[in-house]
């Protein structure tokens, strides 16, 4: 019955990545960093981020170079679309070379206050 | 204490009474007068509660969501149209397994628009999960708003409490107001099984895949089918806690006592006519007339319809000739969904081979010779067509005798 609780009857979790799945496999291109084009990365200096900004899925870091987490990251191309110097492009998953190492670890870290 | 007042009344203090702490609905006639007065005994200060006035009934039912999520015990009400703008919130609130409790004014439905009673809007909601109970007067209307909160809150599931738009909502009649004092033996405060805490914050009906899934701490977390399954095993189990709640509800009241079906002169009945509603009262008066003329028809009035008590209701008709349902909605394309859901409960568990068909060949159903009872549909009341009893009368008259006609019969359709 009802008695057997809320996280028994109902989808209920604590907040973290992956929740909702391993959402880098829906990824059907993946964004792929030009760190020469990259305006912190060339700079060295934390600028820019708008890539970081406009990620709805919060997997891009704000840091120098930013990266990307694959794990999580659906591929939606927002990021590549929003780069001011045309930085990220998007690569076809299909066309990844067979010795790719899959990413698999997470950087997760626990909550990160929002900036 | 007995006071003399209207069904939307009736269920106003019970919600009252209930100590419900979060009210959000949105004015539509037949309900309106029910909010009205949940507005004015909150602004009189005679109830402690948050009324939150929405723009639409989809927002009414979202906001007791959200307010149920947090803890709260949560009302809203409505009829017909407002009722189907909340259908998405509907299957929300049932999946969410939210203890809501909402009165439904039955109205018909648009279009054409009709604001008098038939139970069309209800009865399509009957697959979102809820629970629904059928007052058939203003006692079992504030007894039953007491009563719902007490299976919500046991079961995790929301409850409907219909009764009829005008026939009930609008008209005058003697009952009693529960004690406060007895009220709070019968209902608990609520503990829900779960709160809102943004010091703990979590994910709440998040997407759920096709197949379980490990979550964030390394548990294996349910699929959808799962959560689904578990909604549907707990509102079957819901005809038992229903029955007990209705126990519990007499021990402390004295009355009551009939949460699934509630019979009248069944016990040696060779027919049985099944309802829903106010209609179940008024065929008692058909009962008493045809009983003069010797004819043993008895009436069961459903009281619960979903979950539907299927078994109860195969026992209480078991050894009758026929059962005649009549009910003011329409299953569009087939017949009434009670007609329907009688008939299922009946088929295996009292149907014995052929033997419960007519074999007669005229429909006159003289030719049976055992087993299932035969079941008959009928149709009435839809849009507030005034149900003359003595037009049931004759109906159920011709019905017993076996010379109804066949096909499907609407009765007081002037056509």
């Amino acid at each position: 019955m009802g008695t057997r609780g809320y996280r028994y009857n109902t989808s209920h979790s604590e907040s973290g990545p992956g929740d909702g799945g391993r959402t880098g496999s829906w990824r059907v291109q993946r964004p792929v960093l030009n760190t020469e084009l990259c305006t912190p990365a060339r700079r060295g200096t934390e600028a820019c981020f708008i890539c970081w900004l406009y990620c709805p899925d919060c997997v891009i870091s704000r840091s120098i170079p930013p990266t990307i987490d694959y794990e999580y990251c659906k591929g939606c191309a927002i990021c590549a679309e929003e780069c001011p110097t045309k930085a990220i492009t998007m690569v076809d998953e299909a066309d990844r070379p067979p010795d790719d190492e899959e990413p698999t670890a997470c950087s997760y870290e626990g909550p990160r206050p929002c900036t | 204490m007995h006071i003399i007042e209207n069904g939307n009344v009736a269920a106003a203090l019970g919600v009252k009474l209930a100590g419900a702490q979060v009210i959000a609905a949105y004015p539509i006639t037949p309900q309106t007068p029910l909010t009205e007065k949940l507005s004015e005994l909150i602004e009189a200060g005679e109830m402690q509660a948050q009324y939150v006035p929405v723009e639409s009934e989809h927002s009414a039912l979202a906001a007791c969501i959200a307010a149920s999520s947090t803890g709260a015990r949560a009302f809203t009400a409505t009829s017909a149209n407002g009722l189907l703008y909340m259908h998405e919130q509907i299957h929300w609130a049932a999946g969410a397994r939210l203890p809501i409790v909402m009165c439904v004014v039955n109205r018909a439905v648009g279009a054409p628009w009709c604001i008098w009673n038939d139970q069309q809007d209800s009865i399509s909601q009957r697959d979102t999960g809820w629970i629904q109970m059928y007052a058939c007067d203003h006692q079992q209307i504030i007894d039953g708003v007491l009563k719902a909160f007490s299976l919500a809150e046991a079961t995790s599931i929301p409850v409907m409490v219909c009764y009829d738009g005008f026939l009930l909502s609008h008209t005058y009649m003697p009952f009693v107001v529960p004690e406060e004092e007895k009220v709070a033996r019968f209902l608990k405060p609520f503990k829900p099984s779960y709160a809102l805490d943004p010091d703990n914050p979590a994910n709440l009906n998040t997407v759920t895949l096709p197949d379980i899934r490990m979550d964030v701490t390394g548990e294996m977390a349910h699929g959808y089918m799962e959560i689904r399954y578990l909604l549907q095993e707990d509102l079957r189990g819901a005809l038992t806690v229903a029955q007990r709640i209705e126990d519990e509800f007499k021990a402390v009241f004295g009355r009551g006592g009939d949460a699934l079906l509630e019979p009248y002169r069944c016990d040696d009945a060779e027919y049985v006519v099944v309802g829903m509603g106010s209609l179940t009262y008024q065929l008692r008066d058909v009962v008493e007339t045809l009983r003069g003329e010797g004819l043993k028809l008895g009436v069961l009035g459903v009281r619960l319809y979903r979950p539907f008590p299927d078994e109860a209701l195969a026992e209480a008709v078991r050894h009758t000739r026929g059962v005649f349902v009549i009910e003011k909605a329409v299953s569009y394309g087939y017949e009434g969904a009670l007609c329907s859901d009688v008939k299922a409960a009946l088929y295996g568990r009292l149907a014995d081979g052929n033997s419960g068909r007519d074999d007669s060949g005229d429909g006159s159903n003289r030719g049976r010779t055992g087993g299932a009872p035969f079941v008959r549909g009928l149709i009435a009341g839809i849009g507030g067509r005034d149900i003359r009893t003595a037009d049931l009368t004759d109906t159920l008259r011709t019905a017993m005798k076996g010379t109804l006609p066949d096909g499907p019969r609407w009765i007081g359709l002037k056509l």
